[in-house]
């Protein structure tokens, strides 16, 4: 065993010792000294068999015959009738090929690689006393507490308790825009502190935390197998046997000893076996880098095969965020605002954050509003006295309550309001109405384009699911273009919808946030988890769109169709060689050295087809006008 | 039962992945044997009792294979 793994290790330096022999033969031949031509490749024969029989006899002591085996057969064979040009060539061929592809592998493997290399080795804890010690990262325990410094890496999930600082956290979001965080906020391990000093109790540790089961995910996602890959497993494990039958039965047919090594050498599958992982892992590492996590080849194919995009609004369409889109000040004066702000600024509730809100945005000053007897009436909205004035922030019904009317000009500025899917809410003081403002959920950058995009790519029908109202519903339909709306549904009436779709003969993907969404994205053909890797997600999905962005989307969907027609062309590039092998071996002008020729380039051919997946990136549908004015409209809100 | 992870070499050809799941297999208190070959891990089940971690890792040294780390839990 020592004596083969010492082997194993330098294979290198054998292939190179054969390449120089073979060199020497060669020579031998220009100078016609038959003896420096015959010593030599007899002597890189032998020394370049020597790891691929033990391969094959290693593989053999576990019942399975290897592609080892049938080069180490035919090998030996050519040896014994002779031919040590032949033996010599072919083996160095199928060390050097081998070489190769490690090599050309490894690169369909880097990114995914650079992931794994991404996670923290150690960290410094603090004990009790204040002291600090560094320690592997495997030894931090639950409710330990971490110190990291600027420019270090954050080894656990935890909570901060102490500091603050911008951390870099591209590793689980893929965004790379430093965020401030503080005592008492979340962070995930595996991101980078890029200034400040952090103390971390530690929630998750290890392999529990997120970037731990991101890691795994991926690790897990490369071997997971397409339909296409477990077919061809299966036909390889029968295949690799029938070669050396078919050999065996042509050399007792024809009695051509020679033919029927010829035939071992080349029904070798080489191709065939690599080029559908190898398109995977190529796929699958690209994901990886570009904030995409797709579980596994199966994934990979139905997802190319989806033809109809089901989201739920939340989350996903709008940014689940409320804002202040619509104002009328009829007071001209910003009073309202500034009086509105002071009293909204004591409540917590989603509209009063966006009208506090929308007043940092534009630096209204309420600092002098003096506010005295703030009280929430109950589904009606908020009665203070502010500034000596008595002021009603609230819904149409705590007007009409307070016999506060409305003129003709606001009550259609309100119902045009209302018309756009928005919550209203009025301020009204000295018996009058003062102002409207319109809140309403804003809608992602882009989604309009980003939508006609995947149409481009494919996509028939898009869908939206929400549990709002109708009227809020049809507002953002109208405005980001997608096919089909149903409105006010609870989470199983969203299944249902899913389940109609796949009746009526459609592969349907789900996109979601991945909170509450969990029924629909597991029935789903493809489940598709936007948001931050939250455990769910990436547990429930078959597919993580780490920062929750469009782009991730159509880049998964772009991918995915990408990965699946690069691994019918490298199956095709496979079968087309043996074929072509074949017609060469029948009509004469192929050998057991040639034909090894053309299968080691047919392998670095499919990888090579592979890695034009590691740098795929999607094209976007060309904007028109009219699709970049949803951009806009969110832009001006914002200001 | 406890689970091991054997990180390995890279591994480069699909018949490894065969050899090593059968020869772990076919040990006493073995259990769950997977392969991840893009990855080149290991990750099994095993009953302590029955067998040390250090016997699998020494297992898959024998077959050819260098094991860079493991870890157990």
């Amino acid at each position: 065993m020592k004596f083969q793994r010492y082997i194993n290790q330098h294979t290198n330096q054998i292939t190179l010792i054969t390449a120089i022999l073979i060199g020497v033969g060669l020579l031998g031949k220009v100078v016609d000294s038959d003896m420096i031509y015959t010593v030599s490749f007899i002597a890189a024969s032998i020394i370049s068999a020597v790891p691929i029989v033990l391969r094959a006899v290693s593989a053999l002591r576990f019942k399975t015959i290897s592609i080892e085996l049938l080069v180490s057969i035919a090998v030996i064979g050519a040896f014994i009738i002779g031919e040590y040009n032949e033996s010599a060539i072919v083996t160095f061929l199928f060390l050097f090929g081998t070489f190769l592809e490690d090599k050309t592998l490894a690169k369909t493997r880097h990114s995914i690689k650079g992931l794994t290399e991404m996670a923290p080795t150690t960290a410094m804890i603090v004990d009790d006393d204040g002291n600090t010690e560094e320690t592997d990262v495997d030894f931090v325990d639950v409710d330990d507490v971490v110190l990291v410094k600027a420019g270090g890496q954050i080894p656990v999930d935890g909570e901060i308790v102490d500091g603050s600082g911008h951390i870099n956290e591209a590793s689980i979001t893929g965004e790379s825009k430093l965020v401030t965080k503080g005592t008492g906020n979340q962070v995930f391990s595996g991101t980078i502190l890029d200034n400040g000093t952090l103390k971390v109790r530690a929630t998750k540790v290890g392999d529990d935390t997120t970037f731990g089961k991101i890691v795994e995910l991926v690790e897990d996602a490369q071997d997971t197998k397409s339909p296409a890959e477990k077919f061809i497993d299966k036909f390889a494990t029968y295949y690799t046997p029938a070669v050396l039958i078919i050999a065996l039965i042509v050399g007792l047919v024809t009695k051509d000893f020679r033919l029927a090594i010829t035939v071992l050498v080349l029904g070798c599958p080489g191709a065939l076996v690599i080029g559908a992982p190898v398109s995977n892992v190529a796929g699958i590492g690209n994901g990886a880098k570009n904030g995409v996590l797709i579980k596994g080849g199966e994934v990979m194919n139905t997802f190319a095969n989806v033809d109809t995009l089901v989201f739920d609004k939340t989350g996903t369409l709008t940014e689940g965020k409320t804002a202040v889109t619509q104002f009328k000040d009829y007071s001209r004066d910003q009073l309202a605002l500034q009086i509105a702000t002071a009293v909204e600024k004591q409540s917590d509730h989603p509209l009063a954050q966006a009208v506090v809100k929308f007043s940092g945005d534009h630096h209204i000053p309420f600092e002098d509003v003096q506010v005295a007897d703030a009280d929430t009436v109950k589904g009606r909205g908020v009665k203070a006295t502010a500034n000596g004035k008595n002021v009603l922030i609230g819904n149409l019904r705590m007007m009409n309550d307070e016999n506060v009317d409305l003129t003709s000009e606001q009550r259609q500025d309100l119902e045009n309001i209302q018309g756009e899917g928005s919550s209203t809410v009025i301020v009204a003081f000295d018996g009058q109405i003062q102002a409207i403002l319109g809140i309403s959920d804003v809608i992602r950058q882009g989604v309009k384009q980003s939508l006609a995009t995947l149409k481009s790519l494919g996509i028939k029908k898009t869908v939206m699911l929400t549990g709002d109202n109708l009227q809020t519903a049809n507002a953002v339909a109208e405005q980001i273009g997608i096919d089909e709306v149903h409105a006010e549904l609870l989470p199983e009436q969203k299944v249902e919808y899913v389940k109609q779709f796949q009746q009526e003969g459609h592969k349907v993907a789900f996109v979601g946030d991945g909170i509450n969404d969990s029924p629909s994205l597991v029935t789903a053909n493809i489940g598709i988890a936007m948001g931050s890797g939250t455990d769910v997600a990436v547990e429930t999905s078959d597919v993580v769109l780490m920062s929750s962005g469009f782009n991730e989307l159509i880049h998964a969907y772009g991918l995915s169709k990408k990965t699946v027609i690069n691994t019918k062309e490298n199956i095709f590039i496979a079968i087309a060689t043996v074929v072509a092998l074949l017609i060469g071996l029948i009509l004469g002008f192929i050998y057991m050295a040639s034909g090894m020729f053309v299968h080691e380039a047919s392998i670095l051919v499919v990888i090579f087809n592979a890695m034009r997946l590691i740098n795929y990136q999607p094209k976007a549908a060309k904007l028109d006008p009219d699709q970049l004015s949803v951009g806009e409209w969110d832009v001006s809100l914002k200001q | 039962m406890s689970k091991a992870i054997l990180q390995l070499d890279a591994l480069s050809c699909p018949s490894c992945m065969q050899k090593i799941e059968g020869a772990l297999e076919k040990q006493d208190g073995v259990e769950n044997v997977k392969v991840l070959f893009n990855a080149a891990k290991v990750k099994t089940d095993f009953d302590g009792d029955k067998i040390s971690a250090d016997k699998l890792s020494d297992t898959v040294t024998d077959l050819g294979y260098e094991v860079q780390s493991m870890k157990v839990k």
